[in-house]
Formats: C-alpha cells, sequence, structure tokens
C-alpha cells in the first residue's frame, strides 16, 4: 500500500499531501468523464465532427450528422447516470458488507429487480417507465435482504464467501424462474431477452427524468452514510463504541445503494461488474477513506460505463455490442483475479 | 488401536459398529432398490400415457418389435427415445454432479454453478446460431467446450493446490462471462434459429430421436464405470486433501480423472438434452438425504437424477396447460431447494 498510515509526529504534512493527491485524482477523473462524453456523442456507426455536435447541441436537427447527435445525447447521459450510479452502488455495498466481493451483479440484486420487473411485465403489462422503477427496486430491497440473512446465518457472520456463495446461488435461482415466467410468453420474449442483456442504447430523455428523482435519493443517502462506513469498517464494535448507531447506519446506507442500483436496473437492465472493479480501482488511487472513495467510485463508474459503450458502438461497426455483454467480458476476469488474491482462509 | 481402546469410555461396542454398518449398509440397498422401482414406474407411465393412452402390453408389444395400429409410431417412434434419454441423461447429470460435489466437499460446487453447463451452453448457441451448423457438430463442439471450461476453470483455481471455495468463485466468474458471450450470440440470432437455440439452452427432450439418445448411451457405459472404480478414493478425498493422501490417495491424479469423466458424462448429456436445470446440482443432496451418511452417493444419486428428469418431463408435458420444457420443470423445482441449501450449509456448516 502506497499509502499506510503515515507516522504520528509528521502528521499534518502527508495529510495535506494525501488530501490533494485525493482532489488531484478526483479533477483527472473528472476531465476524463468529460473527454468520454464527448467521444460517446461524437463517436458511433456514424462519426461526426466536433462542430456538427456543436451546432445539434445548440438545437439543430438537420443534417443526418445532427440528428445523429441528437440521439446520443439521452444515451451519453443515461451511460454517465448510471455507470455513477453502479459505481457508487457498489463502494457503497463492499463497504456495508465489509466485503470485496460485494457488486450488485455478484450479490444477485439485479437479478432480483429483473425478476420483478420481468413478472410484472408479464403479468400487469406495466407501460409507465415509473412503474417499472418501483417494482425494481422493490425487487432489489428483498432480494437483497434475503441474500444478507442467508449469507450471514451461521458461524462467523457474513464472511465474504457466505455472501458470494448466497448471492450467485440466489441468482442462479431467480434466473431459472425468469426463464419459466418467459418462456410460455412468445409475444413478450422477444423484449425481455434484449432488455436482460443491459445495454443504455434505447435512452430518451423521458426515461432518464423518471429514475432522476430515485438517483437522487439514492445519492444524498449514500453519501450521507460515508462517515459512517469509514466506522463500519473497523468493526461493528469499535463501530458502536465511537457513538455509531450500527443497525440504522448499515440500513440507511444499504437502502441507498438497493435504491440506485435498482432504478438503475429498471431502466438499462442488469449491467453487471460495474460495481465490483470501480471500488477496488478507486481504492488503489485514493485508498479507504469512504468521504472520498464514494465520489471517486460514482465518478469512474461513470467513466467505465460509458467509454464502453463507445467501444461497444466502436469494434462491432456498424452494429453494436451492448455495454452489459463488454462490462460482463471485463469484469469477470478482474472478479477471478480478486478471487486469486485473497488468502485462502478468508474465502 | 487408540480408537478402540477409547470405545468402552463411550459405550459404544464393537458389535454395535458393525450393526449400525449392517443397517446403513441395509438401508443403503433399499433405498436403491425402492429408486430403482420408481424409475421404471415413471418410465412406463410416460411411455403409456399421453394424447392418447396405452396399455403396458401394447408398449411392451412395440418394444418387442410387434407392429401395433398407432402404437408403434407414438411409443416406438416419440416416447420411447425421448423417455430413454430422460433416464440416461438424468444418469449422467446425478452421477456428475454429486462426484464434484464430492469432490471438492460442497454443495455448491455442481457443473451448473460452474460454470461447466454454461461453457457448453455458450458453445452450442455460437454452433446453431453463428456457425449454422448441424445436431451432431453442435454436441461435439458443446463437448469439446464444457471440457475446454472444466480445465481453465480448475487451472486458474490451482494455487498450491485447488480450494472448492476458491474453485467455486471463480466458476461464478466465468459463468457469468459465457452468460453474456450467449445473450450477444442470441441477440444476433434469426428468428429460426433463436427458437432452435433458446428450445436447447432451456433443456428440452422434445424430438429427441435415436441417433441422439445412442452417444450418451455410450458415453455413460464407458465413463461411470470410471467414475465409480474411483468411488473409495472420492470418499477419501471428502477428509481433506492431506489425510486423503495420507491414506494413500493420489489426490491429483484421482482428481484429473474423475474431472475428466464427470465433466465428459455432463457434457455428452447435455449435448442431447441441452444444459437441464438443476438437476446435477440436486440430485447429490437429496440423495445424500434419503441414504444417510457414510455410504458413496455416486449410485444413489444417478437414480435421482432420472427419476427427477424422467418425472418432470412428464409433469412439463401434460400437468399443465402449456407444454413446458423439462429445464423449465427443474428449474423452478430446484431454485426453492438452492436456497433452502444454502441456508442449511450456512447455518450448520455441513458439506452435502
Amino acid at each position: 500500500m502506497a499509502l499506510s498510515a503515515p507516522p504520528a509526529v509528521a502528521a499534518p504534512a502527508p495529510a495535506r499531501g494525501l488530501r490533494r493527491r485525493r482532489l488531484l485524482w478526483l479533477v483527472i477523473a473528472l476531465a476524463v468523464l468529460c473527454a468520454v462524453a464527448i467521444a460517446s456523442v461524437g463517436v458511433g456507426s456514424r462519426t461526426v465532427s466536433v462542430g456538427d455536435v456543436l451546432a445539434a447541441l445548440g438545437g439543430s436537427v438537420d443534417g443526418f450528422d445532427e440528428a445523429a447527435v441528437a440521439k446520443r445525447i439521452p444515451r451519453t447521459l443515461l451511460a454517465v447516470l448510471a455507470g455513477a450510479a453502479l459505481g457508487l452502488s457498489g463502494a457503497v455495498m463492499q463497504g456495508v458488507t465489509r466485503n470485496p466481493l460485494a457488486d450488485p451483479g455478484i450479490l444477485g440484486v439485479n437479478t432480483g429487480a429483473s425478476l420483478a420487473v420481468v413478472a410484472a411485465l408479464a403479468t400487469v403489462g406495466l407501460s409507465s417507465a415509473t412503474g417499472y422503477i418501483w417494482v425494481a427496486i422493490a425487487g432489489a430491497s428483498v432480494t437483497a435482504v434475503f441474500v444478507y440473512t442467508v449469507g450471514s446465518l451461521g458461524r462467523g457472520g457474513a464472511s465474504p464467501l457466505k455472501l458470494a456463495l448466497a448471492g450467485a446461488a440466489t441468482s442462479a435461482a431467480l434466473t431459472s424462474l425468469i426463464s419459466a415466467v418467459v418462456l410460455p410468453r412468445g409475444d413478450i420474449s422477444g423484449t425481455v431477452r434484449s432488455w436482460l442483456i443491459g445495454g443504455v442504447g434505447g435512452a430518451t430523455f423521458a426515461s432518464i427524468s423518471q429514475v432522476l428523482p430515485f438517483l437522487a435519493v439514492g445519492l444524498l443517502l449514500s453519501m450521507l452514510s460515508a462517515r459512517s462506513l469509514n466506522s463500519l469498517a473497523l468493526g461493528d464494535e469499535l463501530a458502536a463504541g465511537l457513538g455509531e448507531r450500527v443497525a440504522v447506519a448499515r440500513g440507511a446506507a444499504a437502502f441507498g445503494a438497493v435504491l440506485l442500483c435498482g432504478a438503475v436496473t429498471a431502466v438499462t437492465g442488469p449491467i453487471g461488474f460495474v460495481g465490483l472493479v470501480v471500488p477496488h480501482a478507486c481504492r488503489l488511487l485514493i485508498g479507504v477513506d469512504h468521504r472520498w472513495l464514494l465520489p471517486l467510485s460514482a465518478v469512474l463508474g461513470a467513466i467505465l460505463l460509458t467509454s464502453t459503450d463507445v467501444l461497444g458502438r466502436i469494434v462491432a461497426r456498424p452494429e453494436e455490442i451492448d455495454v452489459g455483454i463488454i462490462t460482463a467480458l471485463v469484469g469477470a476476469p478482474f472478479f477471478i483475479y480478486i478471487v486469486r488474491r485473497q488468502k485462502v482462509r478468508e474465502l | 488401536m487408540t480408537a478402540l481402546q477409547a470405545l468402552p469410555r463411550t459405550g459404544i461396542s464393537a458389535a454395535e459398529i458393525a450393526g449400525g454398518r449392517r443397517r446403513r449398509t441395509a438401508r443403503r440397498r433399499l433405498v436403491v432398490g425402492i429408486l430403482a422401482a420408481l424409475i421404471v414406474v415413471a418410465f412406463v407411465v410416460s411411455l403409456c400415457v399421453g394424447q392418447t393412452t396405452y396399455t403396458p402390453g401394447d408398449v411392451l408389444g412395440v418394444i418387442l418389435g410387434r407392429d401395433i395400429d398407432g402404437a408403434s409410431f407414438t411409443v416406438g417412434r416419440l416416447r420411447l427415445p425421448r423417455a430413454t434419454l430422460a433416464v440416461i441423461a438424468g444418469l449422467c447429470f446425478g452421477i456428475g454432479g454429486v462426484t464434484f460435489q464430492t469432490m471438492l466437499r460442497n454443495p455448491l460446487a455442481s457443473p451448473d454453478i460452474i460454470g461447466i453447463s454454461a461453457g457448453a451452453s455458450a458453445a452450442a448457441a455460437f454452433a446453431i446460431i453463428t456457425l449454422g451448423l448441424g445436431a451432431t457438430q453442435v454436441s461435439i463442439f458443446a463437448i469439446v467446450a464444457g471440457l475446454g471450461i472444466a480445465l481453465l476453470v480448475y487451472g486458474l483455481s490451482f494455487k498450491d493446490g485447488v480450494v472448492g471455495t476458491r474453485l467455486i468463485l471463480i466458476g461464478i466468474g466465468i459463468a457469468a462471462m459465457l452468460d453474456s458471450l450467449t445473450a450477444y450470440v442470441l441477440s444476433k440470432a434469426a428468428q429460426w434459429d433463436l427458437q432452435e437455440a433458446s428450445r436447447w439452452l432451456t433443456g428440452s427432450l422434445n424430438g429427441t430421436r435415436w441417433s441422439e439418445v445412442v452417444p450418451v448411451v455410450i458415453a455413460l457405459a464407458v465413463l461411470a464405470p470410471v467414475l465409480l472404480t474411483q468411488s473409495r478414493n472420492l470418499s477419501a478425498s471428502q477428509l481433506g486433501d492431506d489425510a486423503a493422501s495420507a491414506l494413500g490417495v493420489r489426490v491429483e491424479h484421482t482428481r484429473i480423472i474423475v474431472i475428466i469423466a464427470a465433466v465428459g458424462l455432463i457434457a455428452f448429456a447435455t449435448a442431447a438434452a441441452g444444459p437441464i436445470a438443476f438437476v446435477a446440482f440436486l440430485s447429490g443432496p437429496i440423495a445424500a438425504r434419503i441414504v444417510g451418511p457414510g455410504a458413496s452417493l455416486l449410485i444413489p444419486s444417478a437414480l435421482v437424477g432420472s427419476l427427477l428428469v424422467v418425472t418432470a418431463d412428464f409433469l412439463g408435458q401434460y400437468a399443465f396447460g402449456v407444454r413446458y420444457p423439462v429445464g423449465v420443470i427443474t428449474g423452478v423445482l430446484g431454485a426453492p431447494y438452492l436456497v433452502y441449501l444454502i441456508v442449511r450449509t450456512n447455518r450448520s456448516g455441513g458439506s452435502l
């Protein structure tokens, strides 16, 4: 660790250095995000010049290029929002469960949201986007509570291994229920299949504006819990000793995380591994303080999702590869790397 | 001999131990007998009952090669290959699954969960949709991919030996990747291929022909005996790698043989019937519950798997208004059991 605790005597100077370094990374990340977002608007099966991008931003939709840009702006916005929400959600989940393997995908929360949406689609025939979001959040919350309860049964509490296994098993079970719901319904299976891959292609300003309030509440809850996540990282007893109301703090943070990933899943479909990879990368850059880790995770998550979306548009031109596929292809090796790095006893 | 000296203090005599062992053997034989009888009953019922019902006499006549009006086609060409594949594939899934679970000492280490089925499925989807191959080539493709993925997962989890839990987690990661590949291939599919591929991916016995059944039968005849000869080594390896090698088991050697044989069985069955959800996973724990501790689970769990597939296929065809493929039925039945098993494993820390 480059950021091992500085000796007590020389505390102020390195602390200032650390702070400067964290700010620097945050600024760099924001700059990269801007660049990626501009690239995302300009690049695709039809590459658009910067001048046309600016013209389209000015409201003109005359040429093909400007029409393409007008289509790509909501898409880029959704990618940024979804990436930020997933990265933040992963960081909070890893903090709440004190588990390096926590991720909305691994813990089965995304699958829970998916099952809820698919079931609602098949039985009630949801039409409003807000309905999707509520249903997805309900499914995500139930699954999260369930997986956490199951994973923390028995001796040793919620160890990383038990949680990851409980999540994976729950996810497998829910996936087979999804196929049982979808299979006899030929009429919705096409929609459901493309939704289940997870992508930001179908974004519109209307769907974004509907998901925005949920994301805002989730963001607020998560950011407010940064300080308590820091004390929770010391262990429950120590956190209680520091005056933290452990159960309340954990519940609020977890609810924020579930809100974020449930709402995103409702719009984009399940996108895995963003929440796993991003917090680890952030910890390498700026250390483990959640007050810095959470914002940087959000920014890095946005960068990751937006850039993989651009990548998916470039590699298979003129077709596209949905972002959910690429994040799984990139994220799963990273997951394996983390698993291999863990000591056997911790697993 | 310290163990024997310690015995009187716990109040168990040698005769009682011998009696207990006899009782357990008797119980195991009884269970195996009952399971076999149930499979025969289910097999016969699924041959006789359907849209038109035939008497067992007619069915027997068809099997013996007599020409009976109507029954020869319905039973001989449609139901017989289907029911046979159900029995055989169930045996393969059951024995392959329990082998993995025993070897890695964890009920979650079944081929459904650690990515072997996902590998075979991704390969099959690719072969059907992108390459447009026929049935035989698809099977070969799926078998090779299943074996390749098994070895990949094993290799990636090798780090001073293989630990079961690490292998499971790495398998889950690989499975996630493969699933996303399958989803990508499916999203590019034409409508007709899509039907074919999604029928295959859920695990279905519809339209089974003898040409699909025969390779699985051969695989079972060759590979199951290999596993059965290793069953003593497998039981020893349940004590842990160190204890097993102290007992004279060549742990890595046994493992490689067993993995190849078990994956072969799973892959052949998957190639013929698709990855029938959770059968490989469920059979072992169910068999362990009925047989009780202290016996090899290979044969009972093969029988449980077979019974599961035959029954689920029958239910899927006739019990509901819609015809469900067998994989949906086993999936829906298996999902709650999977969750229950996690709860139980976490609570007691037990292995199977």
